[in-house]
């Protein structure tokens, strides 16, 4: 059983200099307890398509499921069974760590005392213990990030989806998050859906690839067969099966686009 | 469920209000200085109502202070939508609804605590009014921030940038001041005056309060009010519902 199902999803904004298409048809599978990178160069669609999935955006075409739950029809079910870390997060400066981590787990309809022991179990997890009591001010990049993390998980969500988790953050910090996001899966069977435009990310973290461009997938497989198939040989880099797939400012050798 | 999720995101705004000795100060400094420099003014001149000067006054003073505080209120909804607060809490299974309300609940204890401070040194200045009526009088400040701050969060989750948010807010809230009689009671007004005042709300709180300050409550201005006040918040309330409520505002 698909945890996440999506057959022909599309968003069209309109705007004043007319409709913009931001996601045009997206079918997509993903079984419980995968991650999955959804790669793809800025614009792709990405945000948008994790906006639908997390209820924040209505569809204008298509449908689907997470977590067993129709996105249109059951918005609130979907609600509670997925965390959503937002590509530039979403803490209040002026709260405490603390502070907004145990209201976010009462959002979610966790007793007071289950929110406080939830937050402070987190914070040990991702070493935010010591910082508990700061204001979100206070917090470096990758603090900040990782406290995004910590407020997408207080309800031990099934399905997790991550904007761009590692935008901005230093090679240590980076690391660190792809542990993280491993043994989410590994110890609590979480589904970690994340968008990424780093190729060594998607490459080092996720058991299978889908490649958005112009608000479509192109190609989608484990990182392996992808570079098998558009690089040429399993040891061909991610960067050069990516160029390849969405045909960008390809190398010389390889002006002319691949038809996918 | 509407009632605990209420609760909580009230809560969240309530003890951050109350960390902020500025905000909870902040409205209560212009409707401070029109008492201590403007009602000076007006204690021998004819206002054409029963009572002191002070209880024709004092409770336009409290409606100006609501009004103003209240249609700022979706100022902090700016802020919070680009620090993507709001959409992290519009992910959560939280009532829509209650996003609302706990803000306004908020905002309607916080303007309520402030008119007690200016009834107080309202008190120093020289008023004088019955325990009653100014209870009534702050039942009408709170009906009003509710309203006010529904609508103006209502209209903050739509617009765009916040440059658009502030100009818009003043340009309503600076002629529905003057329009309802909030200064100097409208009974003074030429004919045609008074007639475009009785097209603003405020202006049938206003003269609900006056009367209550001077103790008389069966009156056809109380009436009025009570219509009003409790019809526009049930429209206010209703509008800030929809706009909350529609997925992607
Ligand atoms: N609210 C919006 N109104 C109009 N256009 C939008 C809106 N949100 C996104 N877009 C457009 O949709 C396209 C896809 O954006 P997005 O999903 O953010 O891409 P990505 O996350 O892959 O970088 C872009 O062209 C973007 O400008
Ligand atoms: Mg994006």
């Amino acid at each position: 059983m698909a945890i996440i199902s999506t057959a022909g999803l599309a968003r069209t904004f309109q705007t004043k200099q007319g409709p913009v298409e931001a996601v045009r048809g997206v079918d997509l599978t993903v079984q419980p307890g995968e991650i999955v990178g959804f790669l793809g160069p800025n614009g792709a669609g990405k945000t948008t398509t994790l906006r639908m999935l997390t209820t924040l955006l209505a569809p204008t075409g298509g449908a689907a499921t997470v977590a067993g739950c129709d996105l249109v029809r059951e918005p609130g079910r979907v609600r509670e069974k997925t965390g959503y870390v937002a590509q530039s997060g979403g803490v209040d400066p002026t709260i405490s760590v603390r502070e907004e981590l145990v209201t976010q787990g009462r959002l979610y309809r966790l007793t007071k005392p289950q929110a406080i022991a939830r937050a402070e179990d987190l914070a040990r997890e991702l070493d935010l213990t010591e910082l508990l009591d700061r204001k979100c001010a206070a917090l470096s990049g990758g603090q900040r990030r990782r406290l995004d993390i910590a407020m997408g998980l207080m309800h031990r969500p099934e399905v997790l989806f991550l904007d761009e988790p590692t935008t901005g953050l230093d090679p240590g910090s980076r690391a660190d998050l792809w542990d993280l996001v491993r043994r989410l899966r590994d110890e609590y069977g979480t589904t970690v859906f994340l968008t990424t435009h780093y190729l060594d990310e998607a490459d080092a973290l996720a058991d299978r690839l889908v490649i958005v461009d112009k608000g479509t997938v192109v190609a989608e497989g484990t990182p392996s067969a992808l570079k098998l198939k558009y690089g040429g040989s399993i040891d061909a880099t991610l960067q050069d099966t990516f160029l390849a797939i969405t045909g960008r400012s390809a190398p010389p050798q390889d002006t002319t686009p691949v038809a996918v | 469920m509407l009632a605990h999720d209420t609760a909580l995101v009230f809560g969240r705004y309530a003890r951050q209000t109350l960390r902020s000795r500025f905000q909870m100060l902040f409205g209560i400094l212009m409707p401070l200085l029109y008492l201590l420099f403007f009602g000076p003014l007006l204690t021998d001149l004819p206002l054409g109502s029963q009572g002191s000067s002070w209880q024709v006054l004092v409770p336009g003073l409290l409606l100006q202070l609501g009004l103003f505080g209240a249609s700022f209120s979706g100022f902090s909804i700016i802020i919070e939508k680009q620090t993507g607060v709001i959409e992290r809490m519009r992910v959560t299974p939280v009532s829509r609804l209650a996003l609302l309300l706990g803000r306004v609940l908020r905002d309607a204890l916080l303007f309520v605590f402030q008119s007690v401070l200016l009834v107080l040194t309202a008190l120093v200045m020289g008023l004088r009014a019955p325990l009653v009526g100014v209870l009534i009088g702050f039942a009408f400040v709170a009906l009003l921030s509710v309203s006010l701050a529904a609508l103006s969060c209502a209209f903050a989750m739509t617009v765009r940038t916040p440059q658009e948010f502030g100009p818009a807010i003043n340009a309503i809230a600076m002629p529905s001041m003057l329009l309802s009689g909030l200064m100097l009671p409208m009974a003074l007004a030429p004919g045609w005056l008074d007639v475009l005042s009785r097209f603003m709300p405020v202006r049938y709180l206003v003269d609900a309060v006056r009367d209550a300050y001077i103790g008389s409550y069966a009156t056809s201005s109380m009436l009025y009010g009570v219509i009003v006040a409790v019809g526009f918040t049930t429209l206010a309330v209703t509008v800030g519902t929809r706009v909350f409520r529609k997925a992607g505002a």
